[in-house]
């Protein structure tokens, strides 16, 4: 049931132009900054090579090359999210959904499947690029996963915030709208707690932005790990929630 | 027999706000009924159907479908209903053959029952040419038709149709009424709709709404014998003056047609006839015609929802 509604959101988003635009826009932008950042690496190599511990080809290309596809999932992932509820909500076809025998989380995870996938795609095709490194250089595997295990993390938390959102308004627009605030709000509340009070400290702590810093260096957290899991539960969890009431309500 | 009853709604009842939508309903389908919601816009038609199929939660009262609590077991309930919404949910970017594949999905049918289900449902709606035509590329008419096709995709016990036969010509309305009619025959179907041909040309028994509430609720045999003509036609060879006419025990109106032919509006349950045709006869009004005039389907709604209306 839940394959069968992903499977349909693939089709969906694959037969209309938005998902392969979104998809070479992304791979575009991208390639560019990673031959940037390939071109840099070749300017410092020479001076890299003197020092002790010196940073790899994975910190200096694989490990920026991850943090601008963050921002890029930033962006990119209320476009996405956008359809999920509301499109079907304006469109009229969620009554296939209420009057099949289907339940609320049968929905909600079906919808989070079919983005998600999409979104973990992008992540792939952008992790591809290092890897061809691999080619002429030697790469630091664990590293190299780890930031795309973030990257893969901050998806599934950001698609579950923008899926909760497009279940509250009938307008795509609104929910990619308030998508985009929400997860640049939560961005910025790291970089807003850089001063030194307590209360800040906690603000940090609720940034996806901080957990997913540690990764690419190579650090696994389950802290980290379970911050992503429960960001990610809450919103499918509230999505739930409410579907049911929506049946009420509407 | 107990089990042949597919349907059965209890007190439903829906407000939006302050406006009650639908008021305190209650009714119960058989199996190879056929019922015809029938009501000016407004009515409350759509909102019983969206609750009968689970799209909208019913703010009391109970449905039961096919033994299933529609809000106990949800999962139970829908599998026996066929839902065709106002708007066919469709999704324009799928050709025909997905969206129906999807829709069979959805109410887990295996692969191979899932083919031939849709071979079935396509034939059935004449839609065996365009199945890879997509949605979006189509006319109002084919897309009523791939909606209507979904809701019968699985066989489901309950067809419920929301104003099914809107946008489509008049030799699909043909083709859709003959299926309608067919489907009735060993499934329950409801449909809603203000045409009242349609109601005429398949339901085996209607249910008129007005303001939420039901006004009428029978089969469509004892609405034409509860619209029993309050009215004579008469054509008199040498007519009197109307106001004579008038004088007859139990008119209330006299109609003059022209041609020496009059319309009289009686009291329900006067014998008009035998009083007039003495009359007549003793007058030498040279009577020639002498005909009850029955109320039909669309009268009989005007009366029903007009006259509640104003007690209300």
């Amino acid at each position: 049931m839940i394959f069968t509604i992903a499977a349909r959101e693939w089709r969906s988003l694959f037969s209309s132009p938005l998902a392969w635009t979104l998809l070479a826009v992304a791979q575009g932008l991208l390639a560019w900054i990673f031959l940037l950042l390939v071109q840099d690496f070749r300017h410092l190599q020479g001076r890299l090579v003197g020092l002790e511990n010196a940073p790899g080809v994975t910190d200096l290309v694989a490990a920026p090359l991850f943090r601008v596809t963050a921002w890029g999932l930033l962006i990119l992932t209320p476009l996405l999210t956008m359809r999920l509820f509301s499109e079907e909500r304006r469109a009229r076809t969620l009554d296939l959904l209420f009057s099949a025998p289907v339940g609320a989380p049968a929905m909600v995870f079906g919808k989070y499947l079919g983005v998600l996938g999409f979104l973990w795609a992008t992540v792939v095709l952008a992790g591809l690029m290092p890897l061809a490194l691999g080619f002429g250089t030697s790469l630091d595997f664990g590293k190299w996963f780890a930031g795309l295990l973030g990257l893969a993390l901050l998806a599934a938390s950001f698609a579950a915030a923008g899926l909760y959102l497009s279940t509250l308004t009938a307008q795509p627009v609104v929910a990619a709208t308030t998508t985009l605030g929400l997860l640049l709000a939560l961005w910025i509340m790291d970089a807003a707690s850089a001063g030194q009070e307590k209360a800040s400290n906690l603000f940090a702590y609720l940034s996806p932005a901080r957990h997913c810093d540690a990764l690419p260096l190579g650090l696994f957290n389950s802290t980290d790990m379970a911050y992503y899991l429960l960001f990610s539960a809450l919103f499918l969890g509230l999505a739930i929630r409410r579907l049911d009431d929506m049946r009420l309500r509407d | 027999m107990a089990d042949d009853i597919l349907v059965q709604v209890e007190r439903l009842s829906r407000r939006y706000g302050d406006f009650a939508a639908v008021d305190d309903i209650s009714f119960t389908l058989h199996r190879g009924q056929v019922l015809g919601f029938l009501g000016p816009n407004g009515a409350g038609k759509s909102t019983t159907m969206r609750m009968l199929a689970g799209v909208l939660a019913p703010d009391a009262g109970r449905i039961v479908i096919g033994g299933h609590d529609l809000l106990d077991q949800p999962c139970q309930a829908k599998q026996a209903i066929g839902y065709l919404p106002e708007q066919p949910p469709l999704y324009r970017e799928l050709t025909v053959d997905e969206q129906l594949r999807y829709s069979a999905g959805l109410h887990r049918l295996g692969r191979t029952a899932s083919c031939q289900a849709m071979a079935r449902a396509k034939a059935r709606c004449g839609l065996m040419e365009v199945g890879r035509r997509l949605i979006g590329n189509l006319s109002k008419g084919y897309q009523q038709r791939v909606g209507i096709a979904q809701a019968i995709l699985h066989e489901p016990p309950l067809i419920i149709l929301d104003e099914p036969t809107i946008g489509l010509d008049p030799i699909q309305l043909r083709e859709i009424r003959a299926l309608i009619r067919e489907l009735g025959q060993d499934h329950g179907v409801i449909l809603s709709t203000h045409l009242l041909p349609e109601i005429e040309a398949t339901c085996s028994h209607v249910q008129m709404m007005r303001s939420g509430r039901l006004v009428f609720a029978g089969a469509l045999a004892d609405l034409a014998r509860r619209g029993q003509s309050t009215m004579l036609r008469i054509g008199l060879g040498a007519p009197p003056p109307p106001a004579n006419l008038t004088q007859l025990p139990g008119v209330q109106r006299v109609e003059v047609l022209g041609g020496g032919r009059f319309r009289l509006q009686h009291a329900p349950g006067v014998a008009l006839q035998r009083a007039l045709i003495e009359k007549a006869l003793s007058d030498d009004w040279d009577l020639w015609e002498l005909a009850p005039e029955y109320a039909d389907l669309e009268q009989l709604f005007i009366e029903l929802t007009l006259e509640r209306g104003a007690v209300a």
